[in-house]
């Protein structure tokens, strides 16, 4: 148990990381998208590791890019395998994005010599070696930890994006034909998201990993959605979990000598399955007024 | 190509055990996610697969090695609890259920995560073959291990076999199954049992990653070939197997390589090329017949306005008068045109168009069905004359011979439709 410098800018980026996330989660749970957002996750994969090979190395612009060119073409091939071919929603979640993933797995063993990523990194990172990782300018001179830069900008990137498309995110998420009726380009809305969502799991991947980007975006969402009913209440609780999970989840792997990302994903889920249990207790079967009307017998 | 002679005669008896296992595992997890994607619960198989990765490490600390039966108990029982809580939280929260199954999914993996790391560094030196789990090796399997998995799949697919009637009641209807007093409460207890195990099985060949794709891919690829429920089992499991054997041979030739991935990818290949390709249900034929049927509808409208001018006393017929008559279809109906004529149903003659006899006779048919079709709903269905018109507009393209003797006897041979129009015969001099 200490606060050091270290482990402050390790909470600190966990915090921004979580924030981002919920942030895009809660647009995407309120539009039944949740598992849509795993299948992006997943199918950034591919994505990573050509941008990876292509710039050779992760600081590279190419694989922000190949990520999010992936995240989109896994949208599009949903879409399209649930309009035009008519497979039903959940297996063409299903089918795409494990096809996106195996050919990223393939990718990395096939370029296994020439690209210094391998698989554990990109599906459960590693925050722990972030205070090492420095961004060091030309001139020698550093900046300090490089993936606290990317969560900077990624959380400025996504607050701007939600702030300013609120009104039209709002809309299409709990009445997407309104929308179009008043003449909200919902399809495009929709792949903006969709975008947002690839950009953050790139930008978090070395992080966190890809898989459990897909824990920060679904599960504060889910957490607040059980304790509020309001839009803005359901973002600052998000949030705010958020932080939580990133400071308890930093001392209980601190505690327990584990993965960070993997704790936070722990310590998100207690929380959320214990509200879930807090709020299925119905009033009734504490003050227990009603009782089943029986059945007339002859 | 002596790998790939070696591979496939089976000289080496490990590899004729794994090829078979694998075999059994993916006809086994074909079945199991068959019925679960015609329940509509494709992506449950997801989060089972995911969710045994906490078992597996807990089996794994407490045996202190990778004993099978250890492992498989754990991943069971971890399969079992995220199966339970799935339903839980969709019976006691307004959580939705891709929310639900995205959160599940996501906290058994992140514990899974923080119990592979502990092991990591505990210095186990058995750890090695912890990470196999994620992405799976067929190849590396052990004989032992093999008769564990191979015989729960054989359990599988005789469970599935002998209750076919109760599971397919279970994933078409269950509250019919309720009605006529079948348990459907503990068939879906088994059914729940059997999807897990076929995860656990799978897990070892194809990772947890990856699993989800040998439960959802064979039944949505088979889905496009058939309607029946048996050659849709029988084709998802052969879809399965021969991706099962070409993931395992190619682990085999490049030992680094995981077979998962490999696995998948053939699947997926299978799955896309039955989305595309597949007769009657496939994204070509239906563009296809969609073709078809609008130059068949256009041909029609066209044969249907000549015949429309006859009536009406008109005499001749200029290409352009028929242009005009389909604005922003030019080319269209150039084209249509240059058909009909091909087929001998129409004549041109220096710009103006006529009908050939048969086509005549054709365009008089088209009429006659869609005046009839009038006159049926006018007499039979009570719908009034000025509403009759627009579903004979459809129909008139569709209704066979048959149907058209059986209206013709049923309506007595009218002479007039509801519109107070001639309902024109082969034999009338028009």
């Amino acid at each position: 148990m200490s606060f050091d410098q270290n482990a402050f800018l390790i909470i600190f980026t966990a915090s921004l990381i979580s924030i981002s996330c919920g942030l895009l989660g809660v647009f995407m749970m309120l539009r039944k998208m949740s598992m849509t957002g795993d299948a992006i996750s997943h199918a950034v994969l591919p994505g990573i590791v050509i941008g990876f090979f292509v710039s050779g190395s992760q600081r590279g612009l190419e694989v922000i890019i190949g990520a999010g060119i992936l995240g989109i073409l896994a949208t599009l091939i949903i879409n399209w395998l649930k309009n035009k071919a008519k497979v039903q929603l959940d297996a063409s979640i299903g089918i795409t994005f494990t096809l996106l993933f195996a050919i990223g797995i393939i990718l990395i063993n096939m370029l296994a010599y020439k690209v210094d990523l391998d698989q554990e990194c990109v599906l459960y990172g590693e925050i722990a070696y972030l205070p090492i990782d420095l961004w060091i300018t030309d001139a020698g001179f550093s900046m300090g930890p490089r993936i606290t830069y990317l969560a900077v900008l990624n959380l400025l990137l996504v607050a701007a994006f939600i702030f300013l498309l609120y009104k039209e995110l709002t809309l299409t998420s709990f009445d997407e034909n309104f929308g179009l009726v008043i003449g909200l380009p919902a399809g495009a809305i929709n792949l903006a998201l969709m975008s947002m969502v690839s950009y953050t799991t790139v930008s978090s991947f070395e992080a966190v990993g890809a898989i459990l980007v897909v824990a920060l975006l679904v599960v504060p969402p889910a957490t607040a959605f059980l304790w509020t009913k309001k839009l803005t209440s359901l973002i600052k609780l998000t949030c705010g979990l958020g932080i939580f999970i990133a400071i308890a989840g930093y001392y209980m792997a601190y505690l327990v000598d584990s993965s960070i990302a993997g704790m936070m994903v722990a310590v998100g889920g207690v929380v959320f399955l214990g509200s879930a249990l807090f709020k299925s207790i119905k009033p009734n079967s504490i003050f227990g007024t009603s009782t089943s009307i029986k059945p007339l017998e002859n | 190509m002596s790998d790939f002679v070696y591979f496939f005669t089976f000289q080496d008896a490990s590899i004729a055990f794994v090829v078979i296992g694998i075999t059994l595992l993916g006809i086994g997890s074909a079945y199991v996610g068959t019925y679960s994607f015609l329940d509509k619960k494709a992506l449950l198989g997801d989060a089972i697969s995911h969710a045994v990765l906490p078992g597996i490490c807990l089996g794994f600390m407490l045996a202190g090695e990778k004993n099978p039966i250890y492992i498989v108990t754990g991943a069971f029982l971890s399969g079992a609890l995220a199966t339970f809580l799935t339903s839980w939280l969709k019976s006691n929260t307004r959580l939705s259920d891709d929310a639900i199954i995205a959160s599940i999914l996501s906290i058994f993996f992140g514990f899974g995560v923080v119990l592979l790391t502990v092991i990591q560094k505990s210095g186990n030196p058995e750890m090695a073959g912890l990470n196999q789990f994620i992405f799976g090796n067929a190849i590396a399997i052990l004989e032992e291990d093999l008769y564990i998995y191979g015989g729960l799949a054989i359990l599988i697919i005789i469970t599935l076999t002998a209750f076919r009637k109760e599971f397919s009641m279970l994933v078409f209807n269950a509250d019919f199954g309720k009605s006529i007093g079948y348990p459907m409460g503990a068939i879906r207890l088994v059914f729940n049992v059997l999807m897990i195990l076929a995860v656990v099985i799978g897990i070892q060949a194809i990772g947890v990653v990856l699993m989800a794709a040998l439960l959802i891919a064979p039944g949505a690829a088979a889905r496009f070939w058939t309607d029946k429920l048996g050659k849709l089992l029988l084709i998802s499991g052969a879809f399965s197997a021969i991706s099962g054997i070409i993931g395992t041979y190619v682990s085999f030739v490049i030992p680094q390589m995981p077979t998962g991935p490999w696995v998948v990818v053939c699947l997926s290949l299978f799955a896309f090329a039955s989305f595309l390709f597949a007769p009657k249900k496939g994204v070509l034929s239906r563009y296809i017949a969609r073709r078809y049927y609008l130059k068949k509808t256009h041909q029609d409208h066209l044969l249907k306005l000549i015949f429309h001018g006859l009536e009406s006393g008109k005499k001749t017929f200029s290409i352009e008068e028929i242009y005009q008559s389909f604005p922003y279809k030019k080319g269209e109906t150039k084209h249509t045109i240059d058909d009909l004529i091909k087929s001998d149903l129409l004549t041109q003659n220096q710009g103006l168009i006529d009908f050939t006899p048969k086509g005549k006779s054709e365009a008089k048919r088209i009429v006659r069905l869609h005046r009839l079709w009038e006159l049926y709903l006018n007499e039979y269905m009570n719908i009034a004359p000025d509403h009759v018109h627009d579903s004979a507009e459809k129909l008139e393209h569709i209704l066979t011979p048959e149907l058209e003797a059986l209206l013709e006897s049923r309506l007595n041979y009218p002479k007039l439709d509801p519109h107070q129009e001639a309902i024109p015969r082969d034999n009338d001099e028009l």
